[in-house]
């Protein structure tokens, strides 16, 4: 059989460059294939799937090589209309690719477009909402929909056209657990049913193999380094050489000393063999110690029966009541819409709540206005660009301090030890511009920093970050947490977040408080997982699997373990980059920074 | 959040006339309103429009904010009139029968009184027009008539692609006002109008970078779907002109003509009833 897809050499190299993105790739795809192209942020894969679209070269400009063959036609021939017809691609901003005012006027977009005659596209509107389970929507605004049917409806508005190839974009990167499960088996479904070939840029490995994909390719530095079947792609080191990571149960069983055969089918937990590992994972175990959570602290925080409603008929939250103590670091999980963003909100007073109260350090915070409350509860938004005003980074940083009317020369001593504590110090005098995102997230820290605050809420700090990037964001904040006793609360859907860093997590669910508890026991609770659209983490399955009866220990000891081996440098060979930030990872970094920009240019 | 003046389906005939035949009727409405001070012209307008009104099923709060924001400027422009052209309705009807003498040069007259009525009239009958055709059009029907009638695609489709993004920008300016507040730079009016100006830039800026990433993938989504590829397209949105559109065109060149007539029947655009 011919393939769908095939790079024969192929190199690509943006205008504004030095170096081409992608070098020599030889990769060939066949029709019907399910194919997972992952590695860390920057390193090619999204060049990659830009160049099966024809958005590399047509949209943002450079230099190919090679041939590239993309369902019998060259791409950068065809253009990125006449690609629009073969290949569908799902971007990762499930709000921002949604066009229409409605659903059927998103689904109907590209027939429209094709000028399809209306009787005709109707009809097609209506199998599409049917496959992707749409139909009682059609006529919803995108504003009445969550992030997951909007997907469905970014992947409707693709299979409208009868393509032949479906691309995703990081289809996992905005969801929560069970909606990216979801997701995952949506496209799993439509790939054996249509017809389709499916190519899946994604770095969450263990998410995307919730169902079968025939070959795993892993793209370091502009080149292909492994392209093989998931069973022997997972028995490797590639993944974590590269900065990818594993599944979980993959990681545990390779810690526990052993070598794991394909034969045995590590693709899933679910079907994976594990005989021949159960003694060496036991006596693992057994080595492995429980860490000690013992804080007597006084309270920093504590809520007592909040409730919130925009309208009374339906209560965002209900009667949350939890106490944080001083120098935890807790996380705030539950589904899309759970009512995690509006709690920061009512904790920061940007709303008033209909009752309850709000106590910090033992004393009721509710009048104390925004501001006043910003001094001692900072807030970091997800996104640093949604922070960053001012050119200079330690203008930036300073703002704060400079608007309260603080002295020119306190301001500049403050700001100075700050960004000594961000590792920002020797780019003081950099504009913010040429800063790499890892590093614009620290100006926006950092700029809450200043200020001395006793708490501080992250939103979602990781999304959308490779392991790489989350380890080295993640590793700083638990460094503020213990060298100044910070109080750290993060809104999160990333259940790793919540595992490794984390002691506690308050998990809501339709406006309540469902549980408060370790993070691993709310891991290993499947009816928990199950209402707070989070995903029980395989850990689970590889304790109950081996026989363990406390798999929230196993979990905890496994979390420790790696902590461990972090704090001593030796895991994945990333360990010692962590905090300072290398020139040539900044330099990569930048280097993504500016295919985007190249674009909009 | 609920926008003003938004579009809300419902199932009425107002509902179901094409965007086209409703913004005909506005335009043909507004004109004639504009040109007639004939006060039993006007008053018939009125009670159409009134009924209008009914039939859409149009509530309060969809409308109330502007309504009260219209009748302020109409009070404005009522008193306006009065204190800068005392005897304009002397001037028109010729005649000056004086109610009520208020200081020197200001004197309330029955015809001063009269004019001011009509011009008071005159805002009732076009208001709920506006409303009606604000809140009963789908905007993306509504592009689609527009490219219907010869209004390139393009232009027609940013109307309802402005309309989508909105709600989005939005959700981010208060997302990032309320964040730098947080941070200590005051938006509310607590502090000094001169700070605030000078701050906005804390907001502006943030704002503006995080829309133009919205652009970036907007503009990448739409042209993977292939907008723009052909000179034209279809809508999935359109509706054909029906017989009721036909019906309401006819109904509307008819009474705006009579209208017409009957006020400049008596040579000018006004009816005076003292003579």
């Amino acid at each position: 059989m011919d393939p769908i897809i095939s790079f024969k050499d192929f190199s690509f190299q943006y205008r504004s460059q030095q170096e081409p993105s992608l070098s020599h790739i030889n990769l060939n795809i066949y029709p019907g294939e399910k194919i997972l192209i992952t590695g860390p942020s920057g390193c090619g894969k999204s060049t990659l799937a830009h160049c099966i679209n024809a958005l590399n070269p047509c949209s943002f400009s450079g230099k190919t090589s090679g041939s590239l063959l993309v369902d019998g036609v060259v791409p950068e021939k065809e253009g990125v209309f006449g690609m629009s017809k073969r290949v569908g691609t799902v971007l990762q901003d499930t709000n921002g690719q949604f066009i229409g005012l409605t659903v059927a006027e998103d689904l109907a977009f590209a027939l429209e477009n094709d000028a399809t005659p209306q009787d005709e596209m109707f009809r097609k509107v209506d199998r599409v909402a049917d496959i992707v389970d749409m139909k009682h929507f059609l006529r919803h605004s995108p504003s009445a929909l969550s992030g997951g049917q909007k997907q469905r409806v970014s992947m409707g508005g693709v299979l409208v056209d009868d393509v032949k190839i479906l691309l995703f974009d990081e289809p996992l990167a905005n969801l929560d657990p069970a909606t990216g499960k979801n997701t995952i088996a949506l496209i799993d479904d439509i790939c054996r049913r249509e017809d389709v070939t499916v190519v899946i840029i994604e770095h969450r490995v263990e998410d995307v193999l919730y169902r079968d994909v025939d070959r795993i390719v892993v793209v370091d530095d502009g080149k292909i380094v492994a392209d093989d079947h998931p069973d022997r792609l997972l028995c490797t080191d590639v993944l974590s050489r590269t900065g990818v990571r594993e599944p979980l149960y993959v990681t545990a069983v390779k810690h526990a000393g052993c070598t794991i055969d394909p034969a045995d089918h590590p693709q899933h937990i679910e079907s994976m063999n594990l005989a021949p590992y159960q003694d060496k994972i036991r006596a693992w175990f057994a080595t492995t110690t429980l860490p000690v959570r013992e804080n007597h602290a006084p309270y920093a925080l504590e809520v007592e029966n909040l409730s919130f409603a925009y309208d009374p008929e339906e209560p965002v939250l209900q009667n949350i009541s939890f106490r944080i103590r001083k120098g935890e670091m807790v996380s705030v999980v539950g589904k899309n819409g759970a009512g995690k963003s509006t709690l920061a909100s009512l904790i920061l007073g940007f709303y008033q709540p209909q009752s309850g109260k709000i106590l910090l350090n033992g004393e009721d915070i509710s009048p104390l206005s925004v501001r006043e409350r910003g001094e001692r509860i900072g807030l970091v938004m997800q996104s640093p660009e949604q922070m960053i005003s001012k050119p200079m980074i330690a203008e930036e940083v300073g703002l704060g301090l400079q608007v309260r009317g603080v002295p020119a020369d306190e301001i500049e001593r403050r700001v100075n030890d700050t960004l000594r504590i961000c590792g920002l110090y020797p780019m003081r005098h950099w504009p913010v511009s040429a800063l790499s995102f890892g590093q614009k997230k620290r100006v926006s820290i950092a700029s809450i920093l200043v200020l001395n605050p006793e708490i501080i809420i992250l939103d979602e700090p990781t999304a959308g970050q490779d392991f790489r990037h989350y380890t080295e964001i993640m590793e700083f904040l638990r460094k503020l947490n213990r060298e100044l006793g910070l109080t750290i609360i993060m809104i999160t859907h990333d259940m790793h977040l919540m595992l490794e860093y984390t002691d506690r997590a308050i998990v809501l669910a339709d406006g309540q408080l469902l549980t408060d508890d370790t993070p691993a026991r709310v891991l290993t609770n499947e009816s928990v997982s199950d209402r707070a659209y989070l995903k029980k983490t395989s850990l689970y399955d590889l304790a109950v699997k081996c026989g363990f009866d406390r798999p929230d220990e196993f979990v905890d000891r496994f979390i420790a373990f790696e902590r461990e081996q972090r704090d001593a440098g030796i895991l994945h060979g990333n360990g010692a980059e962590i905090g300072a930030f290398n020139g040539a990872e900044a330099r990569r970094e930048k280097d993504t920074a500016e295919e985007t920009a190249g674009g909009i240019a | 959040m609920n926008r003003l003046l938004s579009y809300e389906e419902k199932d009425t005939w107002l509902h179901h006339l094409s965007g086209i035949t409703k913004l005909i009727f506005f335009i043909v409405w507004c004109f004639t309103s504009a040109l007639t001070y004939d006060t039993r012209v006007l008053l018939v307008m009125i009670a159409i429009s009134a009924a209008l009104y009914v039939m859409s099923k149009t509530e309060w709060r969809q409308v109330s904010t502007v309504f009260k924001f219209v009748m302020f400027f109409m009070v404005v422009n009522l008193v306006a009139i009065f204190l800068f052209s005392p005897y304009q309705g002397t001037e028109i009807y010729g005649t000056k029968t004086v109610l009520a003498p208020l200081f020197p040069g200001h004197a309330i007259t029955r015809e001063e009184l009269f004019y001011l009525f009509n011009v008071l009239i005159k805002y009732f009958t076009v208001v709920p027009s506006v409303f009606i055709f604000m809140v009963t059009t789908d905007p993306s029907e509504f592009a689609a008539s527009m490219n219907h009638i010869g209004i390139p695609y393009t232009g027609a489709y940013s109307v309802s692609l402005a309309l989508r993004y909105i709600p989005d920008v939005q959700a981010d300016y208060h997302r990032i006002r309320n964040a730098q507040e947080a941070r200590g730079i005051e938006m509310s009016s607590k502090a000094k109008l001169t700070d605030r100006i000078r701050r906005t830039s804390s907001i502006i800026f943030p704002l503006l970078f995080s829309a133009m990433e919205h652009i970036d993938v907007v503009s990448n989504a739409m042209e993977l779907r292939g907008f723009g590829k052909k000179k034209r397209r279809t809508w999935y949105a359109y509706r054909k002109m029906k017989r009721a559109d036909v019906a309401v065109l006819i109904l509307t060149a008819v009474f705006s003509a009579a209208a017409l007539v009957i006020t400049f029947a008596d040579g000018n655009r006004f009816w005076n009833p003292w003579v």
